[in-house]
């Protein structure tokens, strides 16, 4: 079988190009809303995390912009932007 | 300041499209797109069906970079121990027009978008829309990188977000209901392994599809496409269900539980993955559809909504691929016409509903409400698998009877809900 390779060893096998400035940015005073604990579970990419503090923690590193935490967590949460024009993942294969 | 006849945003498939077509009658086209080249942001699971589009781009699949015919479908349901399958095999599968192909978008959209600069559109890649600019209630530009760029229309074609429609406020954000998140890996096999693996002939694929326990019983499921020297894994499950849903369970997860599954861990043996990619999917069907235009903006492709899920087919590049011709088309309306208000610009609309994207979406108006239904994803495949079972068992001692056992399982109480199941299935 094609093995298990863990999240991060996975998105190691993308071509990400580097941004300016994370294009998804947890709201200011959001930290703690209920509603970003949704991106937990649905991030493909396994980017929201939940730490001791139950609080949750947030890396836009490996971002595959499938866009499905601003749809979980809604707008008020959530800053949510494209990364600017030939930064952010390349598929090669899609 | 720059001013074209037509500013299309996103270079994916509604885009090309429309630069195509609108290329080919001499209009000015400028294609604006956010990835390095066209396809370096897209992701299908996926196939493509060729026979809606084949007329409206004739000259374009003679040579066109698809991967694998498909020859051969199979659909399992899966318990947690146990699934069955079944294998539809037919002739006009194997005949020329092929129904349907693997594709892979990095290289066809990549493709489609020279088709579209020969026939005379500009593109400009790694450029992103920062806004749409609005005057007096008509949109005649955007905002990009800095560069103010104006054009009589703007064809939003900037995917299932679409922020540019959201801007020019024909959508709201969305809401999780009306959406999937797909997510899949390439893994790299050789060719003749694939072919030996899935019992192909030369360019024949295989597509085949996994729905119950590979979700935990969420609406969706998994996929496997055999494209010519790999093959695309991935499951597509609702956001709403993924966030609410019990069990609880991270997205990723699903992924590496399938890939562990016996019935798939054999087909992918020995592969590389080569990538991993992720992408949200439009499934809320007419209801969810955004408004297709206003003064100075028409919607096509996944922005518009154009994406459908019937249980056994999935589809949406080629509703994205017509409604981005049809948009063109209205495009050419509102030239003749000299004006490009929402009302001329209207006729889109009404070309849609001439075609089979909206008749489409029209038959299935239902499939979204019929389909969401747990007992699809949970309790058929449960009972199949353990019926299956039953009836294969041989155990020490005399076998049950047949008849008995099926009986066990079928109760009247269980029938009556089926019933009642395939009852919102009959408006398929």
């Amino acid at each position: 079988m094609s093995e298990i390779l863990g999240l991060k060893a996975k998105l190691g096998l993308d071509v990400f190009k580097h941004d300016s400035e994370p294009h998804i940015r947890i709201k200011a005073g959001m930290e703690k809303d209920p509603r970003l604990k949704k991106a937990v579970l649905v991030c493909p990419a396994g980017l929201y995390s939940l730490n001791d503090a139950g609080e949750v923690e947030f890396t836009i590193d490996g971002c595959l912009e499938c866009g499905t935490c601003r749809l979980a967590c809604g707008t008020e949460v959530l800053d949510w932007n494209y990364p600017t024009g030939g930064a952010g993942v390349q598929f090669r294969f899609g | 300041m720059e001013k074209f006849d037509v500013i299309v945003v996103g270079g994916g498939l509604a885009g090309l499209a429309a630069a195509y077509t609108l290329a080919q009658e001499d209009l000015e086209v400028l294609v604006l797109e956010r990835g390095d080249y066209s396809g370096a942001k897209n992701v299908t699971g996926g196939r493509l069906y060729l026979n809606p589009v084949r007329d409206l781009f004739p000259d374009l699949w003679k040579k066109a970079p698809l991967e694998r015919f498909i020859a051969h479908e199979e659909v399992a349901m899966m318990a947690e121990k146990r699934s069955v399958t079944i294998r539809y095999s037919g002739e006009e599968l194997r005949q020329e027009p092929y129904q349907s192909y693997s594709v892979l978008r990095a290289k066809f959209d990549r493709w489609l978008a020279k088709q579209a600069e020969r026939k005379g559109a500009m593109l400009v890649a790694k450029s992103r829309v920062d806004e749409v600019i609005i005057e007096n209630g008509q949109v005649v530009g955007v905002r990009a990188g800095g560069d103010e760029l104006h054009a009589d229309v703007v064809i939003a074609c900037d995917g299932a977000l679409s922020l540019v429609a959201e801007q020019a406020g024909l959508r709201q954000p969305g809401n999780p209901h009306d959406f999937a998140v797909g997510f899949k890996e390439i893994i790299e096999l050789d060719p003749a392994v694939i072919e030996d693996r899935f019992g192909l002939e030369g360019n024949e694929g295989a597509a085949r599809l996994y729905m119950g326990e590979v979700t935990r019983g969420k609406f969706g499921g998994g996929f496997l496409y055999t494209n010519k020297e790999s093959l695309s894994l991935g499951i597509v499950v609702g956001i709403k269900d993924l966030m609410d849903g019990s069990p609880q369970v991270q997205a990723p997860q699903l992924l590496d539980d399938l890939k562990q599954r016996p019935e798939v861990a054999s087909l992918i043996r020995g592969g590389q993955t080569v990538e991993y990619s992720a992408h949200v999917i439009p499934e809320g069907g007419l209801k969810a559809l955004t408004k297709l235009y206003g003064n100075g903006i028409l919607v096509a492709g996944d922005a518009a909504g154009f994406s459908m899920n019937i249980g056994v087919t999935v589809r949406g590049m080629e509703y994205a691929l017509a409604s981005g011709y049809y948009a063109a088309q209205a495009v050419l309306k509102a030239r003749e016409a000299g004006q490009y208000t929402a009302n001329q610009l209207s006729v889109y609309e009404l070309l849609l509903k001439d075609s089979f994207v909206m008749k489409d979406f029209q038959n299935f108006k239902d499939a979204p409400t019929a389909l969401d239904n747990p007992r699809f994803f949970t309790v058929y495949p449960e009972m199949v698998t353990t019926m299956m079972s039953e009836l294969y068992a041989v155990d020490d001692g005399p076998k049950e009877r047949i008849y008995p056992t099926i009986k066990k399982h079928l109760t009247i109480r269980e029938m009556w809900d089926m019933l009642g199941d395939f009852r919102k299935v009959r408006k398929l």
